[in-house]
């Protein structure tokens, strides 16, 4: 039987990262996917004749422009383009536009304060030197502050001398802002009710946590950082939908020789001896392999696809209490043509743009509240976008795709498994909210997808279909993700790796946790590195 | 119901049709969300405007607060760092902000228009700070900005082309004193105030009567080379005269993501604006103790041997073999009548004291390829274009 150099266990766009990056450094590698199709959830899917629906994640912006290069997706297929802005409906008929131009956006955040106008400069500073901070960690292993080992001490040193170099009074700023709640936040900057509302998505999209839970403010960080083309915090879609991110990946391994396998979904993970042999397919066979490399979040590959017996208690019992809660569903909708929505005048930009149906914190604290008691939340904060706005591939000329996130949607209603006419209930939830702005929505409706939490874990095989593998907060990150004393990718059975979200720097279509492991892997095989460094930010 | 979305494009300011009239480039940028000339027949010409006859820069988009209430004067001496009690109604104050660290938010102009009623100007816009600031105090603050169009005129000239407009009494207006006239039924705001380092005026009226005022003033400008200019003349000018400009030479506190970019007034040269005298001002503390232990950069007023503007450049503390470079160059041009090329800069202390030397590297290219120079430069301490005429009381009938 053949022995692979590496067995990379699922084919999202992490597990192809790291494939591509130890096949570039010329490793005899094989991806196994358990789907017949590749892409994890960062995925395209005709789910209706002539529909494209990425119908997981559905923007790009968070992508390491450094992988982008390296791996030369532009000439595997890949091509995001960035689109404007959001606009937030508000209850009274009005309407909040972040518009892309940044003298629209004044003159629009001034209709409702010119204190909020001229606070977003300051606020805009402010986040964007969080921002900085982190975004020179993404393509680095966090260091472990317990070693002792150089490379650690000297990473260390690293962040250390640049958290000192904010000064005093912006060093505290930091501290404050990785606690805090993104309500509390945004409170010191912003009056307007919607205008903080606006703002506050960011920090609880995909996080089981509410605007005033403490540790929201830094998730809204996670979707600041992201660039597209060096303009920081703007986001852009993949042209043919998300799964051109994970098959351009796809076919740059390929180019680089490795082999990629669908419909082969594991059960076990081998060890013997301490060490990981191979893989065990569900079909029962067998890959043997010197090293298994994990894209599958924590729980999933140390909870059900390893004996409990390899791996030492306290490790499992970390890992068993990574907090990876269900907190969002989808809704995918094919439509006949552009729905309207009549407090916007005709042509306006913002029908390219995010559209959300929330107006104020309080609903969005509301929202939370019917999450907590187990249900999905009757006033949901949807993030909703038309990608075929911008994209002209993925419907038929006029028709178009929109894509709703949902938060909050539980993984178990009221601790027990969705049933039919409940996955109903919860898209009628979601088309009446929409309807309520848009009264020709509805009748253009031609097919929707409905994915609950659970839904997207048994599709996709993410523990709770927590879109980031784990929950972004201060005690799951950096040298704590995912369990503290595992944090750079190794695990605690020799030649077995994990590449996933779960892993440091985290969920969002990034790609940053993949390369990071191959260069961990890459580097204990003492074999050249392929994975580029930081473009810095100076 | 159909809400009308805010306008999309570019502001046009009340003075947009008469510019648009005259201008013949069709070359224009924003400026605050306004659409604003670069020039309209030619930077050069137009330059020549503000040093030889009369320039008009339309001036409308400068941000504008009205501060009034009772205690008005008491916030305005917190939030500056110079003494406004000296600042009589009727009197204007160039005047620089600081957030707790000591570092300049920005500068501008305070107009105390009549007793404890001010207006602050400046290019940037604070309401989020001087909201802030009002905790506690008696007092209004109102965004005026489009409530009110500004003219600045500019130019030895300027005094005759107004007098000849009937502003009778203007003679006696000093340097940074303002005076209301009545034009045409409304209240035209007259200041000597300017960004040009030269004999000049700035007006200021309600927006209906913005028109008029340009055509009675370009009316009695006729014989005297009345001129409408746009921000590059204005540009060169205002380096001449040694102003600073937010981007430009510093940058606004807030608005600045790195540690250390960002500079205090006592590092603009603007220490005499500062009056530790008053005992309570934002920065008061941090720029005490800043000049106990001394600053870590100087602005520096250069004088550049050669003709080759030093856009950009390094400055060095010797012609060769430095280790580093000491500072840069923030504004630089060729004076075009002082025949200079003058330059301001800032350097790391303790060099570039008044009357030493330093070194500025110059990259130039002449037909595609590109040369460097190292030229030296001297220290200056007064603006580079000062002519008497800029404060003579009453000014000339040039």
């Amino acid at each position: 039987m053949k022995t692979y150099d590496a067995i990379i266990v699922g084919a999202g766009h992490n597990g192809l990262t790291t494939a591509a990056f130890l096949a570039k450094s010329g490793l005899d590698v094989v991806c196994v996917e358990k789907n017949d199709y590749i892409g994890g959830a960062a995925v395209s899917r005709e789910l209706y004749k002539d529909w494209m629906y990425s119908n997981c994640s559905y923007v790009c912006s968070l992508l390491r422009p450094e992988i982008y290069r390296s791996l030369e997706l532009h000439r595997h297929g890949l091509q995001v383009t960035p689109y404007g802005g959001s606009v937030q409906f508000m209850e009274n008929g009005d309407y909040y536009g972040s518009y892309h131009d940044p003298a629209v956006a004044y003159r629009e955040m001034a209709r409702f304060s010119r204190h909020d106008a001229d606070a977003y400069e300051r606020y805009s500073a402010d986040t964007m030197r969080q921002c900085r901070f982190i975004r020179d960690t993404l393509l680095r292993t966090a260091p472990d502050p317990t070693s002792f080992k150089p490379r650690d001490i000297k990473e260390l040193i690293a962040i250390g001398s640049k958290f000192m170099e904010m000064g005093e009074d912006r060093m505290y700023e930091t501290i404050r802002f990785w606690t805090m709640s993104v309500a509390e936040y945004l409170a010191e900057y912003f009056e307007t009710d919607v205008i903080r509302t606006a703002f506050s998505g960011s920090g609880i999209i995909g996080t089981a946590l509410g605007v005033h839970s403490p540790g929201t403010a830094y998730v809204l960080l996670h979707h600041y950082m992201g660039d597209v083309d060096g303009n920081v915090g703007t986001w852009g879609v993949a042209r043919g939908g998300m799964g051109a991110v994970s098959k351009s990946i796809a076919g740059a391994f390929q180019a680089y020789g490795g082999e990629l396998r669908t419909e082969a979904g594991v059960d076990k993970i081998i060890v013997k001896n301490g060490q990981t042999t191979g893989v065990a397919l569900e079909n029962g066979e067998e890959i043997s392999g010197r090293l298994v490399v994990s894209a599958m979040d924590v729980k999933r590959t140390f909870l059900n696809c390893m004996d409990k017996s390899d791996l030492p208690a306290a490790f499992y019992d970390r890992v068993a209490n990574f907090k990876i809660r269900g907190s969002s569903g989808k809704v995918n909708i094919a439509l006949d043509g552009m729905p309207t929505f009549p407090a916007l005048p005709e042509g306006s930009t913002l029908y390219h743009s995010d559209m959300h149906f929330i107006d104020s914190m309080e609903r969005m604290e509301r929202a939370y509240d019917d999450w907590k008691a187990g249900t999905w939340s009757k006033d949901p904060y949807i993030d909703m976008v038309v990608p075929t706005m911008t994209d002209p591939t993925m419907a038929p000329p006029g028709k178009h795709f929109m894509s709703c996130f949902v938060q909050y949607c539980p993984y178990e209603l009221e601790g027990r498994a969705w049933t039919d006419p409940e996955r109903e209930e919860f898209a009628k939830t979601v088309i009446n909210q929409i309807a309520n702005y848009s009264p020709d929505f509805k009748e253009l409706i031609l097919h929707y997808e409905v994915r609950t939490p659970q839904d997207i874990e048994d599709q996709i095989g993410i523990t709770e279909g927590n879109i980031f593998h784990g929950e972004l907060t201060m005690d799951q990150l950096l040298f704590n993700r995912p369990v503290p004393g595992y944090a750079q990718y190794r695990s605690p059975v020799r030649g077995l790796y994990m590449c996933g979200s779960s892993t440091h720097p985290g969920g969002g279509v990034m790609a940053a946790p993949g390369a990071n492991a191959a260069r961990e892997i890459l580097a204990d095989l003492r074999r050249p590195n392929t994975v580029p460094e930081n473009f810095g930010d100076d | 119901m159909t809400i009308q979305e805010v306008p999309q494009g570019r502001l046009r300011t009340p003075f947009y049709s008469r510019m648009s009239e005259l201008d013949t480039v069709n070359s224009w940028h924003e400026w605050k969300g306004y659409t604003t000339p670069d020039e309209l027949y030619c930077a050069e010409t137009e330059y020549f405007a503000i040093r030889n006859a009369t320039g008009v820069f339309d001036l409308t988009p400068m941000t504008k607060y009205r501060i009034s209430g009772p205690d008005s004067l008491e916030y305005i001496n917190r939030l500056v760092t110079r003494d406004m009690a000296k600042i009589k109604p009727g009197r204007v104050a160039y005047a620089v902000w600081c957030d707790d660290r000591g570092q300049v938010i920005d500068d501008g102009t305070i107009f105390h228009l009549r007793e404890g009623e001010y207006r602050l100007c400046s290019q940037e816009r604070h309401f989020d700070w001087l909201m802030a600031s009002a905790i506690g105090f008696d007092v209004s603050v109102v965004e005026e900005t489009a409530e009110v169009a500004g003219l600045a005129v500019q130019g030895p000239t300027s005094y005759s082309v107004l007098s000849n407009m009937g502003l009778d009494g203007l003679g006696e207006l000093k340097v940074f004193g303002l005076m209301h006239f009545d034009f045409q039924g409304a209240e035209l705001m007259v200041s000597r105030t300017g960004f040009t380092g030269d004999l000049g005026y700035e007006l200021w009226i309600e927006p209906a009567k913005a028109e008029q005022l340009w055509d009675a003033l370009f009316e009695a400008g006729k014989l005297h080379g009345i001129r409408a200019i746009g921000v590059h003349a204005l540009e060169m000018a205002r380096v001449e005269a040694g102003y600073l400009a937010a981007y430009e030479d510093f940058l606004p506190a807030k608005a600045t993501l790195r540690t250390g970019r960002t500079r205090s007034p006592l590092e603009l040269g603007l220490d005499w604006l500062v009056d530790f005298k008053k005992p309570v001002f934002n920065g008061r503390r941090a720029l005490a103790e800043e000049q106990r232990r001394g600053s870590t950069w100087r602005l520096v007023k250069l004088d550049i041997d050669g003709n080759k503007t030093a856009h950009h450049s390094y400055i060095y503390a010797k012609p060769k073999n430095n280790k580093r470079e000491i500072g840069f160059v923030t504004s630089a041009v060729w004076s075009p009548i002082c025949k200079q090329n003058v330059a301001i800069g800032t350097v790391r202390m303790p060099h570039g004291e008044i009357g030493s030397n330093v070194w500025v590297e110059i990259y130039y290219q002449r037909e595609m390829h590109w040369s460097k120079a190292m030229a030296k430069a001297s220290v200056v301490d007064k603006p580079f274009w000062f002519p008497p005429r800029r404060s003579a009381t009453p000014p000339g009938p040039y």
